[in-house]
């Protein structure tokens, strides 16, 4: 069984519905014992990294987070909120990966925020990425990013000066991925089996 | 690199998806969800899918329909029409939309744009703006399809709602939409260099050559188009496999 971690992290219809897609049965919950028995946990989120710590340490599911040893799969803000601590807030993150998440700067005026949109992956490692093609595109919404770490097993752009940031980030059983598969189309679809196939 | 865009717009009337010229004269083109699921296939970077029904019943139709698109498609969609208040927009999100775009509802109550931003955050929130050039060699902004016209400017307002946290611009020109006869290519590159989001630009495609303009010289990040999809005049494979010649970033 796949849990996927109830904690208001908004709009989480679209996770469901790709796991749906991909034929898988999934629950959503915040019992601490369910997460610990579930066979793979999505730690989804979509709005404030900083407000979305808070709430997991509110329901005390910080710490049943970091002691999962089953794989764990965060998405956009869920993966955020692995990290070491991020500008929005500023909040102390669950430190699962060694990144900092800082919010991006324009480096010319062409520069949009959020980076919005498909862009391309690179660098990945196999795993996650299995069967993936370096220069396929994902989707990303984010006004935030993950820099480049020891954890980092996929790698993007941003900016007219193509700063390179973490597309994905791997420690142990912990994966994450700042796009969003469950909207990427084939690839996302990809990534997300190769996921509950892990 | 960011690719550019490319996103069909389906109009939905008593759960059919209708095309329209300037809103006159419906013509009725197929299921939404059916219609939506093939473009996500073909390569469709979103969709849009905006209610242009009038009745409180058919709202909560369109509610369900965008469930069912969000069960069957796998790329990003967004949903609008008639949304005038944040909890318009959190049934629509509830039931699996991505974004909303509010119009209308908007230009009538400013502060919608901020509430729905601060709940949701900047990414759900598209304010599309249709205008039109009056005599006054001003562009203004209209509501109710282009049929109203208001006092404020395309500029002003286009900044205003990023202030108030818009995370992407739609423009459609009224002028053009419709027409065929390609985008205001100035109108929006002046846009885009004045807003510090993504720039949509709809309404007015006549052919391949006009959307590969839009996104170089309007420096346009996505462009919208209903009409050259539905008919099957150009399929969005074509259509990308084109601006792909043109140097032009496309998801392929």
């Amino acid at each position: 069984m796949i849990a996927i971690v109830d904690y208001s992290a908004g709009n989480i219809r679209s996770v469901t519905n790709a796991l749906g897609r991909l034929g898988t049965e999934w629950t959503l919950t915040a019992s601490p014992e369910a997460l610990r028995r579930a066979d793979r946990v999505i730690l989804p989120g979509v709005g404030h990294a900083g407000e979305a710590l808070e709430r997991l340490r509110g329901a005390g599911l910080d710490s049943v987070i970091c002691d999962l040893r089953r794989p764990v799969l965060g998405i956009c803000v869920g993966m955020q909120v692995m990290c070491r601590d991020t500008e929005e807030g500023p909040a102390a993150g669950l430190g699962i990966f060694d990144a900092h998440v800082r919010h991006f700067v324009k480096s010319s005026p062409q520069d949009k925020i959020p980076h919005v949109g498909w862009n391309t992956i690179s660098n990945m490692e196999k795993g996650l990425f299995k069967g993936i093609c370096p220069g396929e595109y994902v989707y990303f919404v984010h006004s935030y990013y993950a820099h480049l770490c020891p954890d980092t097993v996929a790698t993007t752009r941003f900016g007219s000066d193509g700063m390179m940031f973490s597309a994905a980030l791997k420690y142990e059983n912990f994966y994450a991925t700042q796009f969003h598969p469950e909207k990427s189309g084939r690839t996302g679809e990809l990534i997300l089996r190769n996921f509950l196939e892990l | 690199m960011l690719a550019k865009r490319i996103i069909p717009c389906l109009d939905v009337k008593d759960g059919r998806t209708v095309k329209g010229i300037r809103f006159e004269g419906l013509a009725d083109v197929g299921d939404p969800v059916e219609l939506g699921a093939r473009y996500a296939t073909e390569g469709a970077d979103e969709l849009v899918y905006l209610d242009i029904s009038a009745s409180r019943e058919e709202r909560s139709a369109f509610t369900r329909l965008v469930g069912r698109v969000a069960d069957r498609v796998n790329i990003p969609f967004t949903v609008g029409g008639g949304i005038s208040s944040a909890d318009d927009a959190a049934a629509l999100l509830d039931a699996g939309a991505d974004k909303v775009t509010v119009n209308s509802g908007a230009v009538r109550n400013p502060g919608l744009i901020t509430e729905i931003a601060r709940r949701y955050g900047s990414q759900f929130i598209v304010v599309a703006i249709d205008a039109r050039m009056c005599e006054d060699g001003e562009i203004h902004v209209t509501t109710h399809g282009g049929s109203r016209m208001t006092d404020r400017l395309l500029l002003p307002w286009a900044i205003e709602a990023c202030e108030r946290g818009a995370g992407e611009i739609l423009f459609t020109s009224m002028d053009h939409d419709g027409t065929r006869g390609g985008y205001p290519v100035d109108i929006y590159s002046r846009l885009a260099e004045s807003l510090p989001v993504p720039v949509i630009a709809s309404g007015g495609a006549g052919g391949m050559a006009d959307i590969a303009d839009v996104l170089t010289s309007g420096r346009a990040d996505a462009a919208l188009a209903a009409s050259i999809f539905h008919y099957g005049e150009i399929t969005i494979k074509e259509l990308k496999t084109y601006l792909r010649s043109r140097n032009i970033p496309v998801r392929l």
